[in-house]
């Protein structure tokens, strides 16, 4: 931690010591992920102590097959909370967009393709309304998607019909979600692993081309050690992942979908103009607008950006229950969603936190149910337990927040 | 520093005048700033300073009177105008983003890009050339503006406005908010800005740094012009005098009226 001004004070008043370094440690600098990272092993603990197929390739598998869609959710949920808004929506958008696919296919015949563009679009045209609604009638986006999800589950109910429930038989769709890599996919193993390796070595060229760059125009840059340590740990998740999964049917595709999704709009947050903008915008709107940002634009593709993950989420949903119905995308869907964004690091107040929050936390939530199911445990205790464990979350955000605007960060 | 009569005014007004329905908030204003010049723009409340320069950064524009830039009449309706013609302005509030680092806000609606990526070790290069030239000291440009103190976030902001070929820079209070250190930081860095050729308009209330910086003061009192003084013949007390109505300065409204002649309502 550097200093920012010349004052003695400010050296001579550090208290010395353990305590004081483990102070230090946990208000002065910026941790990351890392408190998340302790909470999710020790509820993994905790669960495989009180069931030993927890920790299992065949539950990990089905743990990675049931998150995908929150987390796919979940990244548009961290995009719209970046910008400072949030979005209510989310769980009925992604209802509706189920609806429409399941009766698309089932009832029309649809073929599936069509079927799920069609879900996506009804995602991105209701992105588009409430996005332009809210700049437009300059209303709290909140007060706009609180509609939203109660006219969006109205719309789910009204596609239903009289038919409660839709089973989808449709091969594509239900492919999307639950092809597995060793299973159904030949030389899926090979292909996993030759897609892995090519991440990590083209994270691994990234981060020297960098470096390399930096150091050329006399920038600071990071040490090869730094980076090195870096890869391995992307290097070993990758192939623990693969492991793991590889010792029963293989990655579901549902979760291959998510961490395309997550590449993509890592890049796209973090490296585009507009990621930029996004950022800005959720920082400080009026200064964003003097600088010449279209806040408006910025606002509006965000939400239809945000939408459009909803929808496909929900499809990925269908698709992993094998069917639509009154319920798609309701009870505590949302809650789940936009606690999955802010457990793994976005912040609530806008401007702060990365789409990777919406992965940990999904992983977070999912474990969590998962294990729940896997006790056995009765109704009552699970909707008391996740709504204990949801608050706890938030809080323990609020306490990070506040202590990071008292070490001035 | 004294600006010749020869030269051509960096910017000149000539009667501006600005009405808010029954307020009239500016009447028959004139001055101008020379390049390599700090003018002071003083004045109570009410008296006119924040209208005048929203009149020159296109926030509201000016309803009657002519505003000269480099020689040649200019028409400034929005802030997209006065931004094209070389005029930054730095309002109080700083307008960055907490949550961005140095060169993110210093980029900020100016993004470089390589072919689709943003070109971070450019804008980094950039930034850090912006800032040594200025001499603004900042533990490194990759820190979140919410960790640097009042001065560094005013340098950063008024580097940010000289960064990007300004000719003229307007800066709103910049001391207001800050200590006594970092005042100095930043009136250091005016006169840097003066240094290197750009005109300058201050506002301030505050007259002890105003008479540090600047070259000229220009008070305004009730929307008029209430004298133009040179800093280096002037007491404090004259200008106090001059924004509270005590006194009249003669030279300012001489040249006030000089500057009516020519001035037609557009």
């Amino acid at each position: 931690m550097s200093t920012l001004v010349d004052d003695p004070r400010l050296e001579a008043g550090k208290p010395s010591g353990f305590r004081a370094w483990l102070r230090r440690l946990f208000t002065e600098t910026d941790l990351g992920p890392i408190p998340t990272i302790i909470g999710l092993i020790i509820i993994w603990t905790i669960f495989q102590i009180a069931n030993h197929r927890f920790l299992s390739p065949l539950n990990l598998t089905n743990l990675m097959y049931q998150m995908a869609d929150l987390g796919v959710i979940a990244v548009g949920a961290v995009l719209i909370l970046l910008l400072g808004e949030v979005d209510l929506s989310a769980g009925a958008v992604s209802g509706l967009a189920a609806g429409v696919l399941a009766v698309l296919s089932v009832k029309l015949h649809a073929p599936g393709p069509v079927a799920v563009l069609v879900g996506i679009l009804v995602g991105a045209a209701i992105g588009l309304l409430q996005g332009f609604w809210t700049t437009r009638f300059k209303i709290p986006s909140f007060i706009v998607t609180l509609a939203g999800q109660i006219g969006w589950t109205g719309a789910l109910l009204y596609v239903l019909g009289t038919t409660g429930t839709i089973n989808l038989r449709d091969k594509f769709i239900v492919g999307l979600a639950g092809t597995f890599l060793k299973r159904d996919v030949p030389h899926g193993v090979l292909i996993g692993w030759l897609v892995g390796a090519i991440l990590v070595l083209g994270y691994a060229f990234s981060r020297f081309t960098e470096r390399r760059r930096r150091r050329s125009a006399g920038l600071t840059y990071r040490s090869v050690w730094t980076l090195i340590l870096q890869i391995v740990v992307l290097a070993v998740i990758v192939s623990g992942v693969l492991l793991i999964t590889n010792a029963d049917r293989g990655l579901p595709s549902a979760m291959i979908f998510l961490i395309a999704i997550l590449i993509l709009f890592d890049f796209i947050t973090q490296r585009t103009t507009f990621g930029r903008h996004i950022y800005a915008v959720g920082g400080n709107a009026e200064a964003a607008r003097r600088a010449s940002i279209n806040v408006t634009f910025v606002r509006i593709v965000v939400f239809i950006l945000a939408s459009m993950l909803a929808a496909f989420g929900g499809i990925l949903a269908a698709a992993r229950l094998l069917a639509a119905n009154q319920s798609s995308g309701s009870g505590d869907l949302l809650l789940r969603v936009i606690a999955s964004a802010v457990i793994g690091g976005t912040s609530l107040f806008g401007g702060r936190g990365s789409v990777w929050s919406a992965l940990l936390g999904a992983l977070v939530i999912q474990s969590i149910s998962n294990g729940m199911d896997l006790l056995a445990l009765p109704s009552p205790i699970k909707f008391m337990i996740t709504g204990a464990v949801l608050a706890a979350a938030v809080t323990i955000e609020a306490i990070s927040r506040q202590r990071r605007e008292a070490a001035g960060r | 520093m004294n600006p010749s009569a020869s030269k051509i005014p960096t910017l000149e007004l000539r009667g501006v005048s600005k009405r808010f329905g029954a307020v009239q908030a500016l009447s028959e204003v004139s001055f101008e700033v020379f390049s390599g010049e700090v003018i002071g723009l003083v004045g109570d409340n009410g008296a006119g300073k924040s209208t005048l320069i929203k009149c020159v950064s296109g926030i509201h524009p000016a309803d009657s009177g002519e505003i000269w830039f480099e020689g040649r009449q200019v028409f400034i309706h929005n802030p997209k105008d006065a931004a094209d013609l070389g005029i930054q302005t730095v309002y109080q509030d700083l307008a960055l983003c907490d949550n961005l680092d140095v060169v993110g806000n210093l980029y900020l609606g100016r993004e470089t890009t390589t072919l689709l990526p943003l070109d971070e070790v450019s804008m980094e290069r950039l930034s850090l050339e912006t800032l040594r030239s200025l001499s603004v000291s900042i533990p490194s440009v990759r820190t979140r503006i919410a960790s640097l103190s009042g001065g560094q976030r005013q340098s950063v902001a008024i580097s940010r406005a000289v960064m990007w070929n300004s000719k003229l820079v307007i800066l709103d209070e910049p001391t207001a908010a800050l200590g006594v250190v970092q005042s100095k930081q930043v009136l250091e860095l005016i006169k840097r800005l003066r240094q290197q050729g750009l005109a300058v308009i201050v506002i301030s209330h505050n007259l002890a740094d105003i008479f540090e910086v600047v070259d000229r003061i220009c008070v305004l009192r009730l929307g008029r012009n209430n004298g133009i003084f040179d800093i280096h013949t002037t007491k404090q007390e004259d200008i106090v005098a001059a924004i509270t109505g005590a006194e009249f300065g003669l030279n300012g409204s001489a040249e006030g009226r000089s500057a009516q002649k020519g001035a037609k309502t557009s």
